[in-house]
């Protein structure tokens, strides 16, 4: 008797570990087709930020050239006072060039914190452009139908030390594998910000999300809204474009 | 000499109202010179004094990487306590957000002993708390945050890989200081909490030394004695007391001038009194000595004047003290709310001489031309 009971818990055991192991071998696949429906080797983005404070709203519209995960050009187009403002991201450094100054200054440390133009984004947030299944940890939690749409809540934790998040919860459509919610957490447990994906459309033969809203929780307000304008997935884009000389021209 | 002072005393008292207003105009600059000057003297005491307890010790070891006015800095001016020092406690310094009323506010997190005794924080209030997260704050801090003894608030930091964190930390003690540098966008916990919060672990970025403590070159570390520390606060009470300077500058510069003028006009109209004097024996020189005292009596009249307001008025404020407006508390300096003046001898002395002198410089210059005089004409009563 005692045999035929350990027998059963141990393949009660083993099926339960085996479909663990499934179930992450799956939430790996699926967000591993986000990254794939999310990232292109260059992106052309012309895009709308629209930062909603207390008594009015700014828009500013900017043009963003990304090659891989490493280099990133923003070039702002509007409005007049931040017309040919360009951030340059080369690897892990940063570079502002002002036209009013002609001046070109490099962010480090805690001022990569600070907010891009009274976001709720900081530049670190814009910088950081790695693929999910680098970083993180898989697994499914649940299913459930968001926003009309059949998707998977997905848990993941980070397995790398030098995430700004430790744990996000990602609402995945299990159709278009693209992500309609995510929820940043820290090391702590406590929600820190919330990202809407909305306006999914088919681009290129991929989905993807036209208007986002990034919300910093713990701070008041309606957070901003990115909206996408016009996109180009893998345009050949010219080496000048990551490169310092191109922030004065 | 002595006929020459009661002849002066005699035509100064018979000038009348002339003297009345001289001698006010002197004695009024003479006591606003004290006045100003002793606030100044007194602030500095207290500034620095305030500061040595409240900020500096004996002085800070920091850290080689670490300046305490360059806020890009904290993130990597911190290492590990150096071992085998005696008179040292940690500080380390720490940057994070926090959000009262749901607004941002970047702070200066600073950890510390809560056994401390060299500095007058009343950190040790975090060790009677239950809550997890016990801070203390400043009133500044308080005032500018809208955050009050008891209250919560949430905090975001990241630890030292840059991991996001946060959680709710709750003010035990809200402490009144008049230095703003360990107040303004600052909040003081136990450093053992602060080490936990950030995974750095017996590290600092600055040490207040006391007196058991003696310097010695170390690696990582320089020493910043109190003296040096204290220079940027004396030179800015130094360049303020050079602005006051100017004030009161101007205001001897109105008293001087009525002088002067008083002597011109004392040498214009009393030609025949001259003339008298040389005829009865007088050397010029004696004439000249005898305006130049009649001239520097006014300062000695302006003391006596100004003592008997300006003793029983300084005698007042150096109970009462001198309150400073709120405004210039914000200044970012270290400035109490009343400031008591401090009448040095040295300063009563050297005002004194600064009057005496300066009127009897100012006699004199217009006495000069009585040697010039022709006293045949003089007795006529000839204008010259």
């Amino acid at each position: 008797m005692k045999k035929i009971l350990f027998v059963l818990l141990f393949c009660a055991y083993f099926s339960n570990d085996l479909s663990a192991q499934q179930s992450s071998k799956e939430a790996l696949e699926i967000i591993k087709k986000v990254d794939k429906n999310m990232f292109s080797e260059t992106q052309i983005i012309t895009s709308e930020m629209i930062v909603y404070g207390k008594r009015k709203s700014r828009t500013i519209r900017s043009k963003g050239y990304s090659k891989g995960q490493q280099n990133n050009l923003t070039e702002y187009l509007s409005p007049e006072r931040e017309k040919g403002t360009k951030m340059l991201k080369l690897d892990n450094r940063l570079w502002i060039y002002s036209p009013a100054t002609d001046r070109t200054i490099q962010l480090s440390g805690h001022l990569l914190r600070q907010s891009v133009m009274g976001s709720d984004l900081s530049y670190e947030d814009m910088m950081e452009e790695r693929k999910l299944s680098d970083l993180y940890n898989t697994k499914i939690v649940r299913e459930e139908i968001y926003q009309g749409r059949p998707s998977w809540i997905m848990e993941l934790t980070a397995f790398v030390d030098d995430l700004a998040y430790d744990k996000r919860i990602l609402w995945v459509d299990k159709n278009r594998f693209v992500p309609l919610k995510e929820n940043l957490y820290a090391k702590s447990g406590i929600l820190l910000k919330t990202t809407l994906f909305m306006n999914i459309k088919q681009i290129d033969g991929r989905w993807y999300p036209t208007r986002l809203n990034y919300k910093d929780v713990l701070k008041d307000g309606k957070g901003t809204d990115f909206v996408i304008l016009d996109i180009k997935f893998n345009p050949a884009i010219s080496d000048e474009y990551f490169s310092k000389s191109i922030l004065r021209k | 000499m002595k006929l020459a002072l009661k002849l002066a005393f005699k035509n100064l008292w018979g000038a009348g109202t002339r003297t009345v207003l001289n001698v006010l105009v002197l004695s009024f600059s003479f006591v606003i010179i004290i006045l100003l000057n002793s606030i100044m003297d007194g602030w500095d005491q207290q500034a620095q004094k305030d500061s040595i307890v409240w900020e500096f010790g004996e002085g800070h070891l920091l850290h080689k990487q670490y300046d305490p006015l360059d806020s890009f800095t904290i993130l990597d001016g911190h290492g590990p306590i150096p071992k085998n020092q005696l008179g040292i406690t940690p500080i380390l310094v720490y940057q994070a957000t926090i959000y009262p009323q749901g607004r941002m506010k970047g702070i200066v997190l600073k950890g510390i002993d809560s056994n401390q005794t060299i500095l007058e924080l009343p950190i040790e209030k975090v060790k009677t708390s239950e809550a997890k997260f016990p801070v203390i704050i400043g009133k500044r801090l308080a005032e500018s945050a809208k955050l009050n003894k008891g209250d919560e608030v949430q905090i975001r930091w990241r630890d030292k890989n840059g991991t996001y964190d946060a959680n709710t930390l709750t003010i035990v003690d809200v402490f009144d200081s008049n230095v703003p540098n360990i107040d303004n966008g600052q909040i003081w916990m136990d450093i053992k909490t602060l080490w936990k919060m950030t995974d750095l672990n017996q590290e600092a970025s600055f040490f207040v030394a006391d007196k058991n403590y003696k310097a010695e070159a170390l690696p990582l570390w320089r020493f910043k004695s109190q003296e040096a520390l204290l220079k940027q606060l004396k030179d800015l009470i130094n360049q303020k007391k050079t602005g006051q300077a100017i004030i009161y500058l101007l205001l001897m510069a109105i008293a001087l001038l009525a002088v002067f003028d008083t002597q011109i006009l004392s040498i214009f109209r009393r030609q025949k009194e001259i003339g008298t004097y040389i005829a009865l024996g007088m050397t010029r020189s004696r004439v000249v000595r005898l305006f130049t005292i009649e001239g520097s009596m006014y300062s000695i009249l302006a003391l006596i004047v100004g003592s008997i307001y300006g003793i029983p008025f300084f005698m007042y404020l150096a109970q009462v003290g001198f309150a400073v407006p709120p405004a210039d508390q914000k200044m970012g300096i270290a400035i109490a709310e009343v400031i008591f003046p401090i009448y040095g001898i040295k300063l009563v002395l050297s005002t004194i001489l600064l009057v005496v002198i300066s009127a009897t410089i100012v006699s004199y210059l217009p006495a000069r031309k009585i040697a010039k005089l022709n006293p045949v004409l003089a007795l006529k009563g000839k204008q010259q």
